[in-house]
């Protein structure tokens, strides 16, 4: 029986790991390769890197620190950031990602995620999609650019057109909620979970076990969380240790 | 230990590559007919498409010398689609011949269940299986092996109903499953079969 993933997220700027609240206020966090190791020997079922480099030179990085965190890791990895073109995915899987996120550059030109997955395989081809609550409450919109643009476009929506296109994977963020602590976003999750087939990994908000397992009940098949690793609060082990408890079928 | 490994054009080439070396081997690709029947050890990985991916291995004229080496048991270690190809066809590529070494279907996953299969999931080797080993091994497939074929044993996995984990025989291993993703379960898989040793 597939297992319920715990998916530890660096957030890579300029090669260090940083981390922020709702996207802005970043702080270093360490080197990714050391942070990577660590949560592979602690339980992490895969490793997700978004690359969040202000300018192309700082993500010119990205593929190196691709490169040096393949070479140490032995659980699969998911790169995202910047991604605008299949030879940017190739470049990045080439260097050792086994999946590549799209986000902004798949709002703006959709047959990209159909380009990807044609070549590539919809297994590698994962929609990053950042929602955020409509303003005046009805659902949620497409955000992009790190969260500076609201699209108007619909989320659940879109996540459903992605999946149609090839992407094998949705990597699903809270924008209301990412750095917050306050828990996943739980009716987003089920609204696009209704909406598609394809596995989902719910992002945004996770601070401890119990918002784990709500998400999971609500749709998730994955869970990624960055701070509370990167501070050393817990461990991807001792948070599955906890969702077995629940009855949720992990890897431990 | 030298492992050659046959690069496809499409693959997920790095992560079996540093895989390996991890394990104590020295990867060398290979790209041609008388690389993979040099060989002694040889590594077929493989993600995307089954049409795609035999188009591939006849554009490389390599389809024969992949066909002896694993009929005669030499030391053969194929990955994810690297499985599938052993098929007569594939549900996936309706029409296209595989390269036909087993007689299994290879069928699309059915049922309430999140397609593509993407995680980890628990092996159990039948018995007589002497590489894979009980354990959770890295999935990400859409297509499968029904059953093991007669002639070789194995292991299976379950995602909606049984299906096959990995298929050996002698030195030749298939896995529908990402050994070179599977953290230390996988690595010591790796590094037993890069040695020889079941």
């Amino acid at each position: 029986m597939l297992t319920v993933r715990m998916v530890p997220c660096l957030d890579v700027r300029d090669g260090r790991v940083v981390k922020g609240v709702q996207f802005q206020g970043l702080r270093d966090a360490g080197d990714p390769v050391e942070r990577a190791a660590a949560y592979e020997a602690g339980g992490g079922d895969e490793l997700v890197i978004l690359d969040v480099s202000a300018t192309p030179e700082g993500r010119g990085n990205a593929v190196e620190t691709t490169r040096a965190v393949r070479r140490a890791l032995g659980i699969p990895l998911t790169v995202g950031g910047g991604v605008r073109s299949a030879a940017d995915a190739g470049r990045l899987l080439d260097a050792g990602a086994d999946k590549v996120g799209v986000n902004t550059a798949a709002v703006q030109d959709p047959p990209l995620l159909t380009a990807i997955a044609t070549r590539y395989g919809a297994q590698c081809t994962v929609l990053a999609l950042d929602a955020a609550r409509r303003l005046d409450g009805s659902g949620w919109e497409v955000v992009v650019r790190s969260g500076k643009d609201r699209t108007g476009t619909d989320a659940v929506r879109w996540a459903a057109e992605a999946a149609s296109r090839g992407a094998g994977e949705i990597l699903l963020t809270s924008w209301d909620r990412d750095g917050t602590r306050a828990g996943y976003d739980l009716e987003l999750i089920a609204a696009v979970r209704a909406a598609v087939s394809v596995p989902i990994i719910a992002s945004g908000g996770a601070a401890h076990a119990e918002h784990m397992v709500d998400a999971v009940r609500a749709g998730a098949d994955a869970l990624l969380a960055a701070s509370i690793f990167h501070d050393g609060e817990t461990t991807p082990l001792t948070l599955k240790q906890a969702l077995g408890r629940a009855g949720i079928p992990v890897r431990t | 230990m030298t492992i050659h490994v046959v690069r496809t054009g499409v693959a997920n080439l790095a992560s079996v590559l540093a895989a390996l070396e991890r394990a104590g081997a020295v990867p060398v690709l290979a790209a041609d007919a008388d690389a993979i029947r040099a060989a002694d050890r040889l590594v077929l990985p493989g993600v995307g498409a089954f049409g795609a991916a035999m188009g591939e291995l006849r554009r490389l004229d390599i389809v024969q010398a992949l066909q002896e080496r694993i009929r005669a048991g030499r030391p053969t270690l194929t990955v994810c689609l690297g499985l599938q190809l052993l098929a007569a066809s594939s549900e996936e590529s309706p029409g296209e011949a595989g390269l036909g070494l087993v007689s299994a279907a290879v069928t699309r996953f059915q049922g309430d269940v999140r397609v593509p299969q993407m995680g980890w999931n628990a092996v159990e080797p039948e018995p007589g299986a002497q590489w894979v080993r009980p354990g959770h091994a890295w999935f990400a497939n859409t297509f499968k092996l029904d059953r093991i074929p007669a002639g070789w044993t194995g292991a299976t996995a379950d995602h909606g109903g049984p299906f096959v984990a990995a298929i050996e025989r002698g030195d030749v291993l298939a896995c529908q499953f990402h050994p070179e993703l599977s953290g230390a379960w996988g690595a010591e898989l790796l590094g037993r079969w890069v040695e020889g040793r079941c």
